[in-house]
């Protein structure tokens, strides 16, 4: 593979290497992945010596979490080989929208209203992809505007009377059991159990896989895409609309652009983590450690005092190297 | 040995392919001569489209050591393969369906001139250049793609099932013109599971088994068929002699009343006026040339299109089918003839059986395993389905991806099956396989329509047969009286006295000229 000069006397060994690899990469796919976050964590190590402690892993874990949450949501879409863009938008408004509601209605009720709206937009995105046929990039490319904007009417409408982000999403988002256990985790750990037991263990999990890997034969054999799609998009929606809590929590902020910027590491994290936009191919549990990858990299890029520019940088490389690693394996 | 340079224009020797768990391919090898067509024969997933892919440069291969005339080459891409002389016709056509058929020539470098020339000779005489590719019948597509690539004069041409899915008369002529290449200082390598064809116009025969060159065999031996076979099957050949199908009279429901009518139903402009009846208990056999109305027959009854007028009947009771989940909650369940339309080629086989279990709305919580892995279970056993590679299905070989696809019908109890030429491109050994499950679901109760290009499989498979020509019924047959002449003339819609393309290509080789050409080319 890297110019090695022999390479015509050696070529046995190397090609059972590189093929050794690929089977490695293809039938264990969390084994290569763990190895780079364990790597990447000793990279942070060697450049700030003693960095590494219970404090910092849990400060990092805590950050990682929404980022995942949002992460399932292009899984599970891009396992269909759709996409989510909206969950950016449904999660600042989500958070804006308990921010603006829990002094006049109190909290449950706010965080049953922001579900709602959430659940709504994911179930407009499904029928956009699943009954008319638009492709979700597009369909969730403009539902996120139309959110954005109904997120700015509603600011416009509703002066500020003072609520902010209730204590109860401070302490879930932003707090630390022992200094190092998030708290978030409470909520998280579930969540992200669910999801892989659906995408593994129920009907609709086979049937995700199956769309993504061949309408044609899936709508043969009986299944009915619209329905399917409709029920996913809506799942997604509310899945943004917690992670919309823990940002608005951990930032204690309630702003209607606040997980804007979550948006293409959320896709980054799940293409990393080894799911194919194709669809048809992928795993949460692969995602969560593209979103751990994906945080402690920003970890180590701010702890060295690069800007922001150098995290865009490497972030958009790693996507398409990665990618590109992926085909190669899957295909052939 | 005799590794004499100049003697071969094609010397493949000791190439390997493993795919993970699989082996594709252990040592296989191929030595052509100049002007011969050499058959490359084996059942499937003996690793003939493997061995032809690293030859074109489609498929880099573990070892093994490829030349042409006597010159070692490295195909690592197919332009290097066609540089060096190695070009490949694959069972689908390679064209851009968007662009017109004069601009994907250029695309790939075509010279026009020879391209018309042979697209004469093929037959083709009334093609438009600026027609876009989409708007081409499969049959056209399937003529250009080997017009170009005898217009770009290969060393090596190699054809994967040329004729497979060709109407009788186009097959002819793509069988004179191989035959007219013989003596040149080319060669061609010839894919395909007709033997008559083989018989007709190859030389010699290379013949793969289970990934390994098992013989090569001269045609002009007299038993040279028989040796083929039994190369092909090695030791299962004897088992096979004994797994005659028997069939049973058929058992028609006890109130007598059919499964499916069909009355009068049309679609688009092929399929016109079909009307028949299927009763629990038979196997119904549907003959029909190609694009006689038959896809869209199939595709009607599969719940995949609606028709434009006509009724379906199902137990008596009137249906309108707007999706498959329709016409599988009655029972219909549809084996597509393409293995891609067919099968989640990512997931394991035993996800692709059991996907009808979760389609419906109810059945989307957890899987429940205990009920479902029996039945699964069930029908992998039963179909013998190759499971020692727990891997994706696009791994397995095509016999064995066509019974992950009956299978998944099978695990959840047949009442009606629509098997739509099941047995494609499929080897021996898994046709044999086919027929006897088919006669054992007729016999337990179940109505099967089999529409099959294979005409030998009538008699074997079928209680009776409808002929389809023209978008009409033109005749019913009873199987006992099927035999393959009878069958081809029906499906041409002749007289009893008409002469048949096998005798015209016969007579084509002992020397007489078939300038008489008895079809046209339809679209």
């Amino acid at each position: 593979m890297s110019g090695v000069a022999d390479a015509t006397t050696t070529t046995r060994p190397s090609w059972m290497t590189a093929s050794g690899i690929r089977t490695l990469v293809r039938e264990h796919p969390m084994v290569p992945l763990v190895g780079l976050l364990a790597l990447l964590v000793a990279l942070s190590e060697v450049i700030r010596p003693g960095i590494v402690s219970p404090n910092w892993a849990g400060v990092l874990l805590r950050g990682a979490v929404p980022l995942a949450i949002l992460a399932a949501c292009q899984t599970i879409t891009m396992l269909t080989a759709g996409i989510d863009l909206s969950v950016g938008a449904v999660a600042s408004m989500s958070g804006f929208l308990v921010a603006t509601l829990v002094g006049d209605t109190g909290l449950v009720l706010a965080i049953v209203i922001a579900l709602a709206v959430s659940a709504l937009v994911g179930l407009v995105n499904g029928i956009g992809a699943g009954v008319f046929k638009v492709h979700p990039l597009i369909m969730t490319l403009g539902m996120s505007l139309v959110v954005l904007g109904l997120a700015n009417v509603w600011q416009v409408m509703r002066v500020q009377t003072g609520s902010g982000v209730p204590t109860e999403f401070r302490q879930l988002g932003a707090n630390l059991f022992f200094g190092f256990i998030p708290v978030n985790l409470l909520l998280f750990v579930p969540l992200a159990l669910l999801v892989i037991f659906t995408l593994n263990r129920t009907g609709f999990g086979r049937l995700l896989y199956a769309i993504g890997d061949n309408p044609v034969a899936s709508r043969l054999s009986g299944a009915k895409s619209w329905q399917v799609l409709a029920v996913l998009y809506l799942i997604s929606g509310v899945l943004a609309g917690i992670a919309g809590f823990l940002f608005s929590g951990l930032t204690n902020t309630a702003s209607v652009t606040l997980a804007d910027s979550a948006l293409l590491p959320s896709v980054a994290a799940a293409v990393i983590g080894g799911t194919s936009i194709f669809g048809g191919r992928g795993t949460y549990s692969g995602t969560i450690i593209g979103a751990l990858i994906l945080t402690v990299i920003s970890s180590i890029l701010s702890s060295l005092g690069y800007p922001e520019a150098v995290r865009q940088i490497l972030f958009g490389s790693m996507i398409v190297f990665v990618a590109a690693a992926y085909t190669r394996i899957t295909t052939d | 040995m005799t590794r004499g340079t100049t003697q071969h224009l094609l010397d493949a020797s000791g190439v390997s392919k493993r795919y993970g768990a699989v082996v594709a391919l252990k040592s296989a090898s191929l030595r052509v001569l100049p002007g011969e067509v050499h058959a490359l024969m084996g059942a499937n997933g003996a690793g003939k489209s493997t061995l032809v892919k690293i030859l074109t440069g489609a498929v880099r291969p573990d070892e093994g050591v490829i030349e042409v005339r006597g010159t070692q080459r490295r195909s690592h891409s197919p332009a290097e393969a066609r540089r060096a002389g190695l070009v490949s016709v694959y069972q689908e056509p390679a064209l851009i369906p968007d662009l017109d058929i004069d601009s994907n020539l250029r695309l790939t470098g075509t010279p026009i001139n020879p391209f018309r020339d042979w697209v004469n000779q093929l037959g083709l005489d009334a093609l438009d250049l600026t027609r876009m590719a989409r708007e081409v019948p499969l049959a056209s597509l399937r003529i250009i793609d080997l017009a170009r690539a005898l217009a770009i004069e290969p060393d090596v041409l190699m054809l994967d099932e040329m004729t497979a899915a060709l109407p009788a008369n186009l097959s002819e002529r793509v069988l004179d013109v191989i035959n007219g290449m013989r003596g040149g200082d080319r060669s061609i390598v010839f894919i395909s599971h007709r033997m008559i064809e083989i018989a007709s116009v190859c030389d010699r025969a290379t013949v793969l088994r289970e990934g390994e060159t098992v013989g090569v065999v001269d045609m002009d031996d007299v038993d040279a068929e028989d040796r083929i076979v039994e190369l092909m099957l090695g030791e299962i050949a004897e088992e096979l002699s004994d797994n005659g199908v028997r069939k049973g009279a058929p058992e028609r429901g006890s109130d007598g009343g059919p499964r499916i009518e069909v009355r009068g139903l049309a679609a688009s402009e092929r399929l016109r006026d079909v009307s028949f009846e299927l009763y629990p208990g038979e196997v119904l056999g549907v003959i029909a040339l190609e694009g006689q109305g038959q896809d869209e027959l199939f595709d009607i009854l599969s719940g995949s299109i609606r028709p434009v007028d006509g009724q379906v009947l199902v137990d008596g009771k009137k249906v309108s089918f707007r999706h498959p989940a329709d016409a599988i909650q009655e029972g219909i369940v549809f084996v597509p003839a393409d293995r891609a339309e067919a099968l989640l080629m990512q997931r394991p086989v035993r996800d692709n059986i059991a996907l009808p279990f979760s389609v419906r709305l109810r059945r989307w919580g957890p899987i429940r395993r205990s009920t479902e892995k029996p039945k699964v279970d069930k029908a992998i056993d039963r179909l013998q389905i190759e499971m020692r590679a727990q891997g994706e299905v696009r791994f397995l070989s095509g016999g064995n991806q066509q019974k992950v696809t009956i299978a998944r019908w099978l695990a959840g109890g047949v009442q009606t099956m629509l098997c739509f030429d099941p047995t494609r491109g499929i080897d021996i050994r898994t046709k044999h396989q086919i027929y006897p499950l088919l006669r054992e679901l007729a016999a337990a109760g179940a109505a099967i329509l089999l529409y099959t290009s294979e005409l030998s499989e009538i008699e074997l498979a079928c209680d009776r047969a409808i002929v389809i020509f023209g978008g009409e019924v033109v005749a019913e047959i009873d199987a006992a009286d099927a035999d393959e002449g009878t069958l081809l003339r029906a499906a041409h819609n002749l007289k009893s006295d008409a002469l048949l393309p096998e005798e015209i290509v016969a007579s084509a080789h002992s020397g007489g000229s078939a300038s008489e050409d008895p079809g046209e080319v339809d679209g």
